[in-house]
C-alpha cells in the first residue's frame, strides 16, 4: 500500500516545482530567524534570493555535525520555545551531542514519513507493530510510534532489551510487523531458536530495520529466519530521526520523502554535487522543518541515488543502503564511535602511547570490539593477574568513553602495522558491501 | 643480597619465545633458571640469567618488553619437606607468595628455589630471622 499517493508518485516536474518553492521558503526562513545561518550565509556570499532554481542549491553553504555541537543545545531553533513540543538528541558518546526540537507540525511531518515506512512494510491501521528501538532520546522509538499512530496502526512499545519478554509479546499478541536494529532482530531471531519457540506461532510479517548499517546477507538470514520480509529504514536525529528513507517492497533502494528532505550527492573532497548514480556523501535539507531547519546536511554517509523506475509505483527518488562513512566514524553496536574517542581514553593512562589498533568484527550477529594496546615496561608486569588488572582498567576507560563494553589485549611494542610511519588504528572485520 | 629476575612479554604467537631465547644466545648469556606464566593471549617468561644488562640489551634490540624485578632465591633442602618448610616460615607471618619455580644444580645439594613475595622486604627479613639459606647474585653465579 501506498501510504500518501499524492506525495509519494508525484511527477518529477511538478515534485521540483514544489521543492524549489519550499527551499526557497526555508532558507529565507533561516536567514530571518536563525542568527547562525544570516552569518553563515553573508560569509558565504549567499543570500535567499540567490536561490532561483534547484541548481543554484550547490551555492548554499553546508552545515556540518560541528556546527550542530556548537550550537548545543538549542542554538539552531528557529522558533520561539513555547512551540517546541518535543526534543531528541544523539546519545553525546562522540563528544557534544546534537538536539533535535520539533513543533506540532514537525512531529506530524515525522508521524507522516515513519506512516508511509510501514505501509513499504505492507502495515495498515490494522497492523500490530512490535516497536523494539529505544524509547528515550534516541529517535527510534519515538519516530515509529509517531507513525504508527498517525496510520491509526496498533503500536507495541516495547523499546528494546528484555529478550523474553520481546518474544512472549510477540507471539501473545501476535505482533504484525517488528523494528528495531537489525542486529538486535538476529538477535531476537535467534532467541527464537534457542528458546524453542515454533516459527509457526509467530506472525510476523515484515521487520523494518535500520540505525545501523548491515548487509543483504543478513537480510536474507532475518527474511528466512522470521518468515518476513526485510526493510531498511534510514534517517538521523539530525534532520528528524528514522524515515527520511525506507526500502518498499521491491527492495530496490530506500525511497527518500523528497516532499520534505531534499537530498544531494557530493564528493566529500571537494564539495562539489555529483550526478545520480554516483558514489558519494549523502548531503540533506529540512524543506518543511519549523523547530529546527537543518540546511545541506553533511551525514557523512556513503550512498548514491537514483532516479530510474520502481514497480512499486512511488517516484520518489531512492538511494542505496549505506555502504560506509567519509569520515573515520564507527557505528559500533548502533552507537557511533570514533578512534580519537578511544585514543584519548588510552593516552589518559599513565604509561601508555598511543599506539593502539582498534578491531570491529561481527562474529555472528553482535557487534565486537577489541582494542590492542602495545606494552611498555612501566605498564608490564611480571605477574599476570596484573596484566589482566590493568587490561581491565583500561576497558573500564575506554568503556566510559564510548559507552560500550571493549576487549583489551596487550601486544608486544612496535608490532602494530604501521604505514608510512602513522599506525593503521582501525580493522573493521565486518562487510557491509 | 637481592636477585633481579627478568620478566619478559610474549605474545602467544609461534616462535616468540624461541625469539626471545635466540636473542640472549646471540649475545652469551646463560639462563639459569626461567618459568612461563602464560593466558590464552599472551605469556610472561620468568628468567633468572647471568647478565641482566646484556640480556636486557639483546631482548630490547628485538623489540621485546622486558622488566627487572626483586625475587628471592633460597636454598633449600633437595628432600621431603624442603620446600614445605621453606613455605612454613613465610605462612607463620602471613606472607603470601606471587609465584614461585625451582631448578636443581649438580653444584649444590641444595634445590634452588625463586620467591615472589609482593613485600621483599618483609620477605627477605622472615627468611633472614628462620636462618633460611637466601643466596645471592654472586652465590647464583658460583652454581
Amino acid at each position: 500500500m501506498i501510504w500518501n499517493e499524492k506525495a509519494e508518485c508525484m511527477d518529477r516536474e511538478e515534485k521540483e516545482e514544489m521543492q524549489l518553492a519550499l527551499f526557497q521558503q526555508q532558507v529565507k526562513r533561516v536567514y530571518e530567524n536563525v542568527p547562525f545561518y544570516k552569518k553563515k550565509f553573508d560569509e558565504a556570499g549567499f543570500h535567499p534570493d540567490d536561490l532561483k532554481t534547484l541548481d543554484d542549491v550547490s551555492k548554499i553553504p553546508f552545515t556540518t555535525k560541528a556546527d550542530l555541537r556548537e550550537a548545543y543545545p538549542f542554538g539552531l531553533f528557529a522558533v520561539p520555545d513555547d512551540e517546541i513540543i518535543e526534543i531528541h538528541s544523539t546519545s553525546g558518546t562522540t563528544g557534544t551531542p546534537v538536539v533535535s526540537g520539533y513543533t506540532q507540525k514537525d512531529i506530524d511531518i515525522w508521524g507522516e514519513c515513519t506512516a508511509r515506512a510501514i505501509a513499504m512494510a505492507g502495515g495498515d491501521k490494522n497492523s500490530k507493530i512490535q516497536n523494539s528501538y529505544g524509547y528515550g532520546l534516541f529517535t527510534g522509538g519515538f519516530g515509529i510510534d509517531h507513525g504508527a499512530k498517525a496510520m491509526g496502526a496498533t503500536v507495541i512499545p516495547m523499546s528494546s532489551g528484555n529478550t523474553a519478554r520481546q518474544l512472549k509479546i510477540m507471539e501473545d499478541f501476535q505482533s504484525d510487523i517488528l523494528t528495531c536494529t537489525p542486529s538486535y532482530a538476529m538477535y531476537l531471531a535467534e532467541s527464537l531458536e534457542k528458546e524453542g519457540f515454533d516459527a509457526e506461532s509467530i506472525s510476523l510479517h515484515a521487520g523494518i530495520f535500520g540505525a545501523e548499517m548491515w548487509t543483504e546477507e543478513m537480510r536474507h538470514s532475518l527474511e528466512e529466519k522470521l518468515g518476513i520480509t526485510a526493510h531498511n529504514i534510514y534517517g538521523l536525529t539530525e534532520l528528524m530521526g528514522p524515515g527520511v528513507s525506507t526500502e518498499c517492497e521491491y527492495q530496490t533502494g530506500l525511497h527518500i520523502q523528497e516532499d520534505h528532505f531534499y537530498p544531494e550527492i557530493i564528493d566529500s573532497e571537494t564539495g562539489e554535487t555529483l550526478e545520480d548514480g554516483q558514489k558519494g556523501e549523502l548531503v540533506l535539507t529540512n524543506l518543511t522543518r519549523e523547530g529546527m531547519p537543518v540546511i545541506r546536511f553533511r551525514t557523512k554517509d556513503i550512498t548514491a541515488l537514483r532516479r530510474d523506475e520502481c514497480p512499486c509505483g512511488r517516484t520518489t527518488v531512492r538511494m542505496d543502503r549505506i555502504t560506509g562513512r567519509s569520515d573515520d566514524m564507527l557505528k559500533i553496536k548502533g552507537v557511533m564511535v570514533y578512534p580519537s574517542q578511544i585514543e584519548a581514553a588510552i593516552l589518559q593512562i599513565e604509561g601508555l602511547t598511543a599506539n593502539y589498533q582498534i578491531h570491529v568484527s561481527r562474529p555472528k550477529t553482535l557487534d565486537e570490539i577489541e582494542v590492542k594496546v602495545e606494552t611498555s615496561p612501566e605498564v608490564f608486569s611480571d605477574e599476570m593477574k596484573k596484566i589482566e588488572e590493568f587490561e581491565r582498567r583500561i576497558a573500564r576507560k575506554i568503556q566510559s568513553a564510548i559507552g560500550i563494553s571493549v576487549d583489551v589485549t596487550l601486544v608486544e611494542p612496535e608490532s602494530l602495522p604501521r604505514s608510512e610511519g602513522k599506525a593503521i588504528r582501525v580493522i573493521d572485520e565486518r562487510n557491509f558491501d | 643480597m637481592s636477585v633481579k629476575q627478568l620478566s619478559v612479554f610474549l605474545e602467544n604467537k609461534e616462535g616468540k619465545l624461541k625469539k626471545a631465547v635466540n636473542a640472549m644466545s646471540q649475545a652469551g648469556v646463560n639462563i639459569r633458571a626461567l618459568s612461563i606464566a602464560d593466558s590464552s593471549k599472551y605469556g610472561i617468561l620468568r628468567l633468572i640469567v647471568s647478565d641482566n644488562e646484556t640480556a636486557i640489551k639483546a631482548l630490547k634490540e628485538e623489540k621485546f618488553t622486558v622488566k627487572e624485578t626483586d625475587v628471592i632465591v633460597v636454598g633449600v633442602k633437595d628432600e621431603p619437606n624442603g620446600l614445605n618448610s621453606m613455605l612454613e616460615i613465610l605462612e607463620k607471618k602471613s606472607i603470601n607468595v606471587e609465584y614461585l619455580y625451582a631448578f636443581v644444580s649438580s653444584k649444590t645439594e641444595e634445590a634452588i628455589v625463586v620467591v615472589k613475595i609482593e613485600n621483599y622486604e618483609d620477605g627477605v627479613k622472615a627468611l633472614k630471622d628462620a636462618d633460611a639459606n637466601l643466596l645471592s647474585k654472586e652465590d647464583l653465579a658460583e652454581l
